[in-house]
């Protein structure tokens, strides 16, 4: 037991390193602005005088060091700042909209992920039939479409022929549940219709990997029928790759809302952080690029974390 | 052989494969790997499969269970098993059958038993899933399978995890896992082909002693003859997916009919001429080295001596630092203390450090030819390189060099030069290894089990090059194997290695004459002998002088 | 001992099938396409019929690329001003739909090309010499990859599009650099399987330097993934890029561009026509026809079959 908590404290350091590491990258980058934050907010009305004003406002007047701890220090209270374009405080801006953006992520996940794993696992069972073969072509061409192909297919047959679904996703914090549900269901479909063929390949792929191991052959031999065979000697294996792979797709949909967000005009994360750019508010964009970030960082870790405590080499170490 | 079949009866008919044959696929075609054959197998009798490697001897092993591989399928032939038609049953037939009435035994227990379930789990449910018995009686069962092959704390050693158990253990257990359901036949697929020689002669015991107890039938699948003989009744030669020759196993040990049979059992007669070894100094000087990785220690103080023309043999299992040795003196490995001393002058203990005629003289011919030439080179280029690099050989000198070089491993330049090693063949390559080594014009060349990856004639024609070429060159060698005949054979001096040090070192005559050190002794007399009755005597010895004891252990 | 009974036995106990000719590479090559199945076909005509487009796309025109020709949102097949007709009408400009599409596959195409190509030469070239130096070499490029890939690609380019203003060439080097990490990935891991090998390690005892062992040990054994691994991250690339100009973030105007194209003309989806559909139609037809070329030469390069 005294390895595997090592491992996973190991593993946790890790991960809090890279979140270190990310913040300083996402601070630096606006470093290397030509010039700085304040000529670039007040553009052609700048004068000596006023970005002085401005820099000393914001700070900037600072060393990098002090500025890089202050921010950091606001952030872990929850103070990101305030926005350049509307001066409105960024956490206020941000609260809403992530928890939106989380709620769709959480409905493409809740249809994907069941369907991903029971496709995935067929397609490795009914291996090289008619259905593996034409679940990969199928899978292969989803991959390559892009989001918003899919996002107007969609709006095209399934709100504008048929009006089964509204194809703008507008929602507010007073929406009520079931309703929230209805209109995030044609993003949250456009998600998971790209989603699931990632899934299911891995989970395809991973699946055979681990039918051909010796042990299963062995576990033939030994005459032990096929059910038993993937749920004694399949599954407790499977874990691991599988939830690696669940958990690698959940980052991927929380990072690919961004498009489909746009699409719908969903007022999620991805959306502020696109409107953001367009605007150049950089204190705005920051702030998400780290909150999608961390999202990322620590869903990696669970993956990594996952497998660590489902191996049974670092469970009962020798 | 009668002191196998010695207190068990050879009944009636068990298992008969008429004409069988098995396809294989590669590239969407089916090819064919056995190419009918015909196995007879009676009750308590145990038949001998041998062959080289790709003889098929696997894939006719598997089919007695009516099995074939993905990527395989029986093709042709019948599959009678105890009256049951095995090509014609059902695949729940079949299931029903394996594990229960035919067992099988894997060459890799490490990676056939599942690391998620404990060793006694993975034995109860055979009896369990099969209706045979309690998950209770299953594991009192297992504890005393495992008291009778010998593991050690039988009671307890079933509530381990694979990955917690030795090799040997493992294999072992997995004979203990075979046996659960008494059946009437095992197939043991080369169960001591991944162990050491000392290992893998408890492994060889047990699985004896046990088929004895049970009068189990069994088909023996291996390469080695001379484990062979000391396990099979019967013994079926295959190659190439064919029968060559089929006999009792005395008959053929002593009397085979066949060619091919033949040169398989003159393998072991090349015996090198002993060349005095001369009076100067030595080329090369290992003196007091010790080298390890990172925190772990591998060599302990090791000091020898390689002389001109003379050829030193270093022996020892896997993990005994023989071939960390043959880094240091590359310079692959640094040492931590001690040096290396060619012709008296120390070389730096870092390849990088070393000029190119240092690195020149002393080359390397390694275990897998396969791998130690790039596969996307044609062979002039192989053997050209360093010619171009050390000896700046350009043009028409230079293609003539590579075909004299060519001449000199015995094959035809105009044939092989423009090749690709992926157009050769094991033996092959590892001449062409052989040639590249020599390009450089070295005077020592270090042989890292050159001959272990290769079938037995391959072999033998590898060292009898290489002795030719010493004979010729004047060269030094340093040839790292773990088998005790091709150490016999070629090296003029032998060092023993165990655990990183060196336990016993001297002339090849002395060191194969008692008395021995205790490890030397241990290491030669396991090694398995072609006469049938030589582990049968051996363990007489064994047992009244109690050598065995600590072996086991082990 | 006699060398002819030497050799003899060496024969016999070492037969090796006679060598098959080396000269006919190409014809090897068609061979293996008539071989090949439906899908990867399909993808190959797809492949060639861009390349075609792209490279005669001025000839194939009926207007120029950024020409007002007519009225906003015309529909399919209407006649313009100059008696020639909009065969898939115009665009929220006034422009023809089909001559920018046309070009939009030259300036799509070649952009994603470009930026993966520069990717391979940076993320081929450390990732090969991460491997063979080993060392800190290694770990301080490991370690860099490392990070940047904890933070999601997309997030990160909008994160320097911000700051160095979306133009080409910094789109280009932002992408290029954010994707190299998966290449170094690539390249570090297949070469370390070749460093490990024994004939690297022959090539290092002879003496040789950094440059033999990586571009004539290391590089031609793992030319076969690498070939495989740029059909992905051209597919990768391309959709990036396709994504951003939609967002209004990639290629800007007046450059024809799909991504930007059916961000512009997006509105009439919502009357039920399907003209923006087109350019993310082409977008789509070409990372499929990519995918399935990729997915047949992992099947015949490496037996890969069931690698993701």
């Amino acid at each position: 037991m005294f390895a595997l908590v090592r491992v996973v404290a190991q593993r946790l350091g890790l991960g809090v390193l890279v979140l270190f590491a990310v913040s300083l990258i996402i601070f630096l980058g606006v470093e290397l602005l030509p010039g700085d934050l304040c000529e670039e907010i007040q553009g052609q009305a700048a004068t000596p005088e006023t970005v002085a004003a401005c820099r000393k406002e914001l700070g900037l007047d600072k060393p990098a060091v002090t500025r890089y701890l202050g921010w950091l220090g606001d952030i872990s209270k929850g103070d990101f700042g305030r926005s350049l374009a509307n001066q409105r405080e960024i956490s206020e801006l941000i609260g809403v909209r992530l928890s939106n953006t989380l709620f769709l992520a959480l409905v493409a996940a809740a249809i994907s992920v069941p369907l991903a794993l029971v496709l995935g696992i067929l397609a490795a069972l009914y291996r090289n039939t008619w259905y593996d073969r034409a679940v990969n072509v199928v899978t292969l061409s989803s991959i390559s479409f892009p989001e918003f192909f899919v996002a107007y297919i969609l709006i095209l047959f399934l709100a504008v022929k048929a009006s089964v679904f509204p194809s703008l996703s507008n929602v507010s914090p007073d929406t009520e549940f079931w309703e929230r549900v209805y209109r995030v269901m044609l993003p949250a479909i456009t998600l998971t219709l790209v989603v699931v063929a990632h899934m299911m390949r891995m989970t395809r792929a991973s699946i055979i990997n681990l039918l051909a191991s010796p042990y299963i052959e062995m576990a033939n031999l030994k005459g032990m029928t096929r059910s038993h065979i993937i749920v004694h000697h399949a599954l407790p294996n499977a874990w691991a790759p599988i939830v690696n792979v669940i958990v690698i797709n959940l980052a991927y949909l929380i990072v690919g809302v961004v498009v489909v967000e746009v699409v719908f005009i969903y007022p999620g994360l991805g959306q502020l952080i696109v409107d953001s750019v367009q605007k150049r508010d950089i204190p705005v964009v920051q702030a998400c690029s780290l909150i999608f970030a961390a999202t990322y960082v620590i869903l990696n870790l669970t993956a990594d974390i996952l497998s660590i405590v489902t191996n049974p080499r670092l469970l009962h170490p020798r | 052989m009668t002191s196998k079949a010695s207190g068990k009866k050879i009944g009636e008919l068990l298992l008969e494969m008429r004409d069988l044959r098995i396809d294989g696929q590669s590239d969407e075609e089916w090819h064919p790997i056995i190419k009918g054959i015909d196995v007879v197998l009676h009750r308590g009798e145990v038949l001998g499969l041998i062959g080289e490697s790709g003889a098929g001897k696997s894939t006719a092993g598997l089919a007695a269970m009516g099995f074939a591989r993905p990527g395989c399928r029986i093709s042709g032939g019948s599959i009678v098993f105890d009256g049951i038609d095995l090509v014609a049953a059902s695949e729940e037939e079949r299931r029903k059958l394996r594990g229960v009435r035919i067992a099988y035994v894997a060459q890799s227990a490490a990676a056939s038993f599942n690391p998620a379930h404990r060793l006694i789990d993975q034995f109860a449910e055979l009896p369990v899933q099969h209706g045979k018995s309690s998950r209770g009686e299953a594991e009192a069962d297992a504890k005393d399978l495992y008291r009778r092959l010998l593991l050690p704390d039988p009671d307890n050693i079933g509530y381990r995890y694979p990955h917690q158990v030795s090799g040997g253990q493992l294999q072992r257990a997995m004979t203990a896992m075979a046996l659960a359901c008494r059946p009437d036949l095992i197939i043991f697929d080369e169960p001591t082909t991944a162990l050491d020689v000392t290992t893998q002669i408890e492994v060889l015991v047990t699985i004896r002693d046990i088929v004895d107890q049970f009068n189990t039938a069994a088909i023996y699948i291996t390469h080695d003859l001379a484990v062979v003989a000391q396990m099979a009744d019967r013994i079926m030669v295959l190659r190439y997916g064919e029968l060559v020759e089929e006999n009792v196993t005395h008959a053929m040990m002593s009397d085979p009919q066949e060619d091919y049979t033949k040169t398989l059992w003159a393998v072991r007669s090349f015996q090198k001429q002993h060349a005095a070894k001369p009076e100067v100094s030595p080329l090369i000087k290992v003196d007091h080295v010790t080298a390890g990785y990172g925190p772990v220690m591998v060599l302990d103080d090791i000091s020898f001596e390689i002389h001109h023309g003379q050829t030193v043999g270093v022996v020892g299992e896997s993990g005994s630092g023989k071939s960390t040795a043959a880094r240091v003196i590359t310079g692959l490995l640094p040492p931590r203390q001690g040096q290396v001393l060619v012709n008296g002058q120390p070389l730096p203990g870092d390849y990088r450090k070393r000029s190119k005629s240092q690195l020149r003289h002393a080359q390397m011919i390694y275990q897998m030819a396969d791998t130690a030439v790039n596969p996307r080179h044609r062979i002039r280029d192989i053997i050209g390189r360093p010619l171009a690099f050390y000896l700046d050989m350009k043009g028409d000198k230079l293609e003539n060099r590579i075909r004299e070089l060519l001449n000199l491993i015995e094959l035809e330049p105009d044939q092989f030069i423009d090749r690709f090693p992926g157009e050769l063949s094991g033996g092959q390559k590892q001449r062409i290894c052989i040639a590249r080594a020599l390009a450089a014009e070295p005077e020592f060349i270090i042989c890292d089990e050159v001959t272990s990856a290769l079938d037995q004639i391959v072999a033998e024609g590898i060292l009898k090059l290489l002795d030719r070429l010493q004979r010729e060159l004047e060269l030094s060698y340093m040839f790292i194997t773990h088998d005790l005949a091709t150490i016999r054979a070629i090296a003029d001096d032998v060092i023993v290695m165990l655990e990183g040090r060196i336990v016993e070192q001297g002339p090849t005559k002395e060191m194969f004459t008692p008395p021995h050190h205790e490890y030397t002794d241990l290491l030669l007399s396991s090694v398995p002998e072609m006469d049938p009755t030589w582990l049968d005597r051996l363990m007489e010895t064994r047992r009244t002088e109690g050598v065995m004891a600590s072996a086991s252990t082990s | 001992m006699s060398d002819s009974s030497d050799s003899g036995i060496t024969q016999t106990a070492d037969a090796v099938p006679p060598p098959p000719p080396r000269q006919r590479r190409w014809s090897d090559a068609w061979r293996e396409m008539k071989k090949a199945p439906m899908s990867a076909k399909f993808g190959l005509i797809v492949i060639f019929g861009y390349v075609f487009v792209a490279l005669f796309a001025p000839v194939l025109t009926p207007f120029g690329e950024s020409e007002i020709v007519g009225a906003e949102f015309e529909p399919w097949g209407t006649v313009g001003e100059q008696g020639k007709t909009f065969i898939l009408g115009t665009d929220n400009l006034g422009r023809d739909m089909l001559t920018r599409l046309l070009f939009g596959a030259r300036n799509t195409i070649g952009i994603a090309f470009v930026t993966t190509c520069l990717a391979f030469l940076i993320g081929g070239v450390s990732g090969i010499l991460a491997a063979a130096l080993g060392g800190w070499v290694d770990q301080a490029l490991s370690r860099l990859v490392d990070i940047l890939m904890a933070i999601p690609a997309l997030i990160f380019s909008l994160l320097l599009l911000t700051i160095f203003g979306t133009s080409i060439p910094v789109l280009i080097v932002i992408i290029a650099v954010l994707d190299s990490t998966r290449v170094f990935r690539l390249a570090r891991a297949v070469s370390l399987n070749v460093v490990v090998m024994d004939f690297v390690e022959a090539a290092r005892l002879r003496g040789e330097g950094i440059g033999w062992i990586t571009l004539r040990e290391v590089l031609p054994n793992i030319r076969p993934p690498l070939v495989a691994e740029f059909g992905l991250r051209f597919c990768f690339v391309f959709l990036t890029i396709a994504a951003l100009s939609f967002l209004g973030l990639g290629i800007q105007p007046p450059t024809a561009d799909w991504g930007s194209m059916v961000r512009d003309n997006a509105t009439l989806i919502t009357y039920g026509d399907v003209t923006p559909l087109l350019p993310a139609a082409a977008i789509a037809l070409l990372t499929v026809g990519v995918n399935f070329v990729v997915d047949w030469f992992l099947h015949k390069t490496s037996g890969l079959r069931d690698d993701q």
